[in-house]
């Protein structure tokens, strides 16, 4: 927990934080409505006579009260899908509509991908990316499993990805969850840590840097990119949002979140952000017991 | 459209409406697809209105719901639905849970033991009435019947056509 002593000066709390940092996390699931609804889901569980708890500010988020949370007929019948609660906001504040073009740049293993479809009816085109075609056959797995049918996946470096292939030129939303160095999955993976430097975190800015402003690029005027990470480095959230508020046409817009969270930051290490990046939200272990996260999101402006 | 006439493995093509407008040699026809989940498990054809199918590799049906221009080069489109180009068709586990609700034909309804046992690949003993090959196995779940998956039913053994990878052992 060495590296967290950094975020001291930033986090209310610092104390409980680090407290839920070392509290191992439920078994969180997503009820998936492509297969069936949020009622029928509940009650093949109460017959199955598996416990659970729903989250307050999404009646489709689950946690189970059992170990094994993919043995279950619920599980087999794809009606839920193993997914960390804060790991289900992005695809939320995203807010793809029914018959949109939708862009997940960073898909795989394809939990927010098959989000998305569902939040769409699994009714327009999600084209669910990765760059990793080993993780690819992941994301194809549970795409199948879900009963995702509204899924086009690719297999490329989203930060020079090309649109040539469909014949559509630009998406209506687009998903950045970037690859991070993950300091929020300590809960889940209490080795997050062991190869934490700073040289790391600034490599990986670099590349959340290219993928968010292809994202922008890829993404129509008026439409919505949504950035997210599970880490807390400053270097890798606001700091890349900035960026692209420097780089590209776009601006950081509020959204409702029913959980919470505190403010993006304004300054971190000497560096001063634009005073919309407070419109981002931070979620700490601590405040929903939860694992961690950042989401920002913009709007396109031209 | 395509100017191949042959099957291209690396790549997606849009299944030609019918014959008429068919060119690659064995390619099964949208109207042969949607035919046969109506004949043999009465799903209305209408369900399919909204989607289109697609073949990559010799007999592997897709079924997808969003934008493509055919022929196209990518890792998936949609979900495989159907296995073709042999005797008899056999649909997968996952299209048969996507859409197996809506099957009134050829669905075997299972009590809680056989769904388990199904669940895990076994084959089992059972009594069936109806036509012999590829059935949709089902069992009840919150008051209604709910499709597991693909079973081959021959000389009275239904044999549980479930993927190694979705093999759960239920016990509940």
């Amino acid at each position: 927990m060495e590296p967290f002593e950094r975020y001291r000066s930033i986090i209310d709390d610092f104390d409980a934080f680090l407290a839920a940092c070392k509290r191992p996390l439920g078994n969180a699931v997503r009820i998936n409505t492509i297969k069936t609804t949020v009622e029928r889901t509940l009650t093949a569980l109460d017959e199955e006579g598996v416990d659970y708890e729903q989250a307050d500010w999404n009646p489709r988020v689950l946690t189970l009260e059992t170990d094994s949370p993919g043995s279950t007929w619920a599980s087999f019948h794809g009606f839920t899908h193993g997914q960390e609660e804060v790991s289900a906001v992005p695809a939320v504040v995203l807010d793809p509509q029914p018959g949109e073009r939708i862009w997940d740049s960073c898909a795989a293993p394809g939990s927010k991908a098959t989000q998305l479809a569902a939040l769409m009816d699994d009714r327009g085109t999600v084209v669910a990316n990765d760059n990793n075609l080993g993780r690819i056959s992941a994301l194809r797995f549970n795409a199948e499993r879900l009963g995702a049918t509204s899924l086009a996946v690719t297999n490329e470096d989203a930060r020079n990805y090309s649109l040539n292939r469909f014949d559509f030129d630009a998406f209506d939303r687009t998903l950045v969850d970037a690859p991070c160095s993950c300091e929020g999955t300590i809960r889940k993976n209490p080795d997050a840590l062991d190869n934490w430097s700073e040289g790391h975190l600034s490599s990986v800015a670099g590349i959340q840097k290219g993928i968010i402003r292809r994202a922008i690029q890829a993404t129509r005027e008026g439409g919505t990119v949504v950035y997210s990470t599970c880490t807390f480095a400053p270097e890798e959230n606001e700091a890349v949002v900035q960026h692209a508020l420097e780089t590209e046409s776009c601006r950081v817009v509020d959204f409702d979140l029913g959980l919470e969270h505190s403010s993006g930051l304004t300054e971190w290490d000497g560096e001063t952000y634009d005073s919309s990046l407070e419109k981002a939200a931070r979620i700490y272990p601590h405040q929903n017991d939860t694992g961690g996260f950042f989401v920002a999101k913009l709007e396109v402006t031209a | 459209m395509s100017d191949d006439e042959t099957n291209d493995g690396q790549r997606f093509d849009r299944l030609p409406a019918t014959d008429a407008e068919r060119t690659v040699e064995g390619r099964a026809t949208r109207a042969e697809v949607v035919d046969y989940f109506t004949d043999r498990f009465g799903i209305p054809p209408e369900t399919f209105d909204d989607y289109t199918f697609w073949e990559k590799g010799a007999g592997k049906i897709w079924i997808y719901s969003g934008d493509a221009p055919t022929p196209i080069e990518i890792e998936a489109i949609g979900m495989t639905c159907l296995r073709t180009r042999q005797e008899h068709w056999k649909p997968t586990t996952d299209f048969v849970q996507r859409v197996g609700r809506e099957a009134s034909d050829c669905v075997i309804k299972l009590d809680r033991e056989q769904a388990q046992r199904f669940a895990t690949g076994e084959d089992q003993d059972l009594e069936w009435d109806g036509d012999w090959g590829y059935l949709i196995a089902a069992h009840e779940v919150a008051g209604e019947l709910e499709p597991i998956g693909i079973g081959l039913y021959v000389h009275g053994e239904l044999r549980s056509m479930v993927p190694k990878g979705r093999q759960r052992d239920l016990e509940s």
